[in-house]
């Protein structure tokens, strides 16, 4: 089992013939049951034409019921990226996953708002993706460190996940999720703990974090009083200076708040077991693993 | 992105905000001119640094007379301005903003910045205008009035009214408030703030609402729109290393340790960091060279850790992932051998060909450190720096 996606999951590419999405929609499909997966590109100058055999479309809804596809990845550029998610949204998508970097802010207040009412998920941007090992890969991260099994992952950033995924090493993943490191985006770490915890393929979740917003909080405190499973904690930037954007948009301690040391005392108080060592986050896992 | 406080009130200006009449000067002679030509009798000289603080510093001083503009712009002129925002070194002052005086009757406070959790712009205002936000928020946290702006709808008369006679603006002045506050998220909203912060807001004895201050950031994520607010930008309030790396599209910042740390993804840069802590020593920098660490991105990422002398050893940290380890090997021994570095290097790799990538950086001939993983490679190069 996992969330969100599996080996059924059809996509689309939003961005399919830019270097990027070009790039990894072709790494995604040589990825487990990729060829079935990727079934559409979408590109309003290029519809008609198509990608290495994946046919491309001149709109996502268009895409979608020619296809029967129900997620997006997107890898348009910045300027345009939070349009592609409203054309997505307004296709009524189930999943749309984000991977651009460098999205303003105030474009993603609009698409949130917009987003409101409707069923579409999103995740992202500024994020990896999502994988559910040896079913299926939307994003960027690199399939082969992956290992299928029942532990879930949610972190804020990219490196890091696989940093936690690498750790694992024979523990195998249900799925792991990259929320990106924006400060207004789709899901957040307590959403994805949530499906976590319904998740019967899911026995136990790694929480990454980073400093800066109050996201991690909010899931502990969750997951205090709801969360079936154990959960192992690491939060980035215990050196990291206040004031500063160290990267990521959303990963800046201001005013005060933010800091890897209330995060990681709120989560502590939370039940999570946390550790300071970013080397010893897999260690720690088959420590709650095994207890 | 910051601006100074007298671009701020420029822009602000153009959304119909009221601000004191007021000049910025580079020279003593221009706030000479300055005072002549606002006219008396008050007038104020203002230290124009990117940090808060500085009436606290003696970078704000009120002037009764053209002489005591005289003065008071000489002495602060130059002046190495240290606030509880510009760290213990302190800012050089090299512009001023020489403004007319108000007569105020009630200092308050607004600011407006992006709330992560409703996601929306937030308006805050607080009746105790003229301290630290922070401080008041710890203090008198009732005395914070917040609204969740509807990005559809925008700020409605009603919520700026309300918020308004919330922290005690007069009844007479109640008007001038809502219409500074509306153009205050405008001006938010069309030149992609992310945060705006008037402190204080000031109602004057003929019942004005102005802003006295304003602090303005913007989304760099955004500034591709707004080539006129790239151009307010003023590198001598920025770290020159920090700037240099931009021109790479490394993400860089210095910080007080010995150890160097170069990193490929932000999250993992401060975990690096914070593993250099947690084995005992401290780490020089952030630096995040991206997904792409070519060789010669790997290069100036290095020129730009060696620039700064306290640095003592350099901890290599790449998650290749999809980037191959012999192609992250080829970097780091260019990068060594291009910078003559006589220094300690610790390199920790992994991803696709590392086994490769390790062979290539062993014979090498270049006297550097390898580690399995962040744990190990940590623990090497702060021994190695030790001496150890």
């Amino acid at each position: 089992m996992s969330i969100l996606i599996d080996r059924n999951t059809r996509v689309m590419t939003q961005g399919i013939t830019g270097k990027t999405g070009a790039f990894h929609t072709r790494l995604c499909r040589e990825y487990a049951n990729g060829r079935e997966c990727f079934v559409a590109g979408v590109n309003p100058n290029k519809a008609g034409e198509s990608f290495e055999g994946i046919p491309i479309y001149g709109s996502v809804r268009e895409a979608r019921e020619q296809t029967g596809a129900t997620v997006s990845v997107i890898y348009v550029p910045p300027p345009f990226a939070a349009s592609a998610i409203d054309e997505a949204a307004d296709a009524d998508l189930d999943l749309v996953i984000c991977i651009t970097e460098g999205v303003p802010v105030r474009d993603m207040i609009a698409t949130r708002h917009r987003m409101r009412d409707g069923k579409t998920l999103l995740i992202g941007p500024n994020c990896p993706g999502i994988i559910t090992p040896d079913e299926i890969k939307i994003g960027i991260m690199p399939g082969h460190i992956h290992k299928r099994g029942r532990v879930g992952v949610v972190s804020r950033s990219g490196t890091l996940t696989y940093e936690a995924v690498g750790q694992l090493g024979d523990i195998g993943q249900s799925t792991c999720v990259g929320i990106g490191g924006d400060p207004v985006n789709g899901l957040k770490h307590i959403d994805v703990m949530k499906m976590f915890n319904d998740d019967p393929g899911t026995d136990a979740v790694i929480m990454v974090g980073e400093i800066g917003g109050d996201d991690e909080e909010t899931c502990a405190r969750w997951i205090k009083d709801n969360m079936s499973k154990p959960v192992v904690g690491f939060i980035a930037g215990v050196t990291a200076p206040p004031g500063k954007r160290m990267g990521h948009a959303g990963a800046i301690i201001s005013g005060g708040h933010g800091t890897a040391q209330e995060k990681l005392a709120v989560m502590e108080d939370c039940g999570i077991r946390v550790t300071r060592n970013p080397a010893e986050m897999g260690k720690m896992l088959r420590s709650v693993l095994h207890s | 992105m910051k601006v100074h406080e007298y671009q701020g009130k420029e822009i602000l200006r153009r959304f119909g905000v009221a601000t004191p009449r007021g000049i910025p000067c580079f020279s003593v002679a221009e706030a000479d001119a300055a005072a002549r030509s606002l006219g008396g009798p008050v007038w104020v000289v203002k230290a124009q640094i990117h940090a808060g603080g500085r009436g606290k510093g003696g970078g704000v001083k009120v002037a009764r007379s053209p002489e005591d503009v005289h003065t008071h712009a000489q002495h602060i002129l130059g002046m190495t301005l240290v606030t509880h925002q510009t760290g213990p070194a302190g800012r050089v002052v090299r512009r001023l903003l020489v403004e007319e005086g108000a007569d105020i009757r009630k200092e308050l406070y607004v600011g407006m910045v992006v709330d992560r959790a409703s996601q929306r712009v937030t308006l805050m205002a607080s009746s105790e205008g003229g301290m630290e936000i922070e401080e008041v928020a710890a203090r008198s946290p009732d005395s914070i009035h917040k609204i969740a702006i509807d990005p559809s709808a925008g700020l409605r008369n009603a919520q700026a009214e309300e918020i308004a006679r919330k922290i005690g603006v007069p009844e007479q002045s109640l008007a001038a408030a809502r219409a500074l506050l509306q153009a205050l998220y405008r001006a938010f909203i069309e030149c992609d703030a992310s945060l705006v912060e008037i402190n204080p807001l000031v109602i004057t004895a003929d019942g004005s609402v102005l802003a006295l201050d304003a602090k303005l950031n913007f989304d760099s994520n955004a500034l591709f729109r707004h080539p006129e607010i790239v151009a307010l930008r003023d590198l001598d309030e920025e770290d020159p290393a920090e700037v240099e790396a931009t021109r790479y599209e490394l993400s860089y910042i210095a910080l007080a340790g010995n150890i160097g740390c170069l990193v490929n993804g932000a999250g993992l840069a401060m975990a690096t960091m914070d593993a250099i802590k947690l084995y005992g020593a401290e780490p020089a920098n952030f630096l995040d060279v991206g997904g792409g660490a070519t060789p010669q991105k790997v290069t100036q990422a290095f020129k730009l850790m060696l620039s700064n002398p306290a640095v003592k050893g350099i901890l290599v940290n790449i998650f290749g992932g999809i980037m191959r380890c012999d192609t992250i090997a080829e970097g780091v021994i260019a990068a060594a051998r291009g910078v003559d570095l006589r220094i300690p290097l610790v390199v920790r790799m992994k991803g696709t060909n590392e086994e490769l990538g390790r062979q290539m950086l062993a014979s090498s001939g270049l006297p550097i450190i390898a580690a399995d993983d962040m744990a190990e490679a940590a623990r090497k190069i702060v021994a190695a720096v030790a001496g150890k």
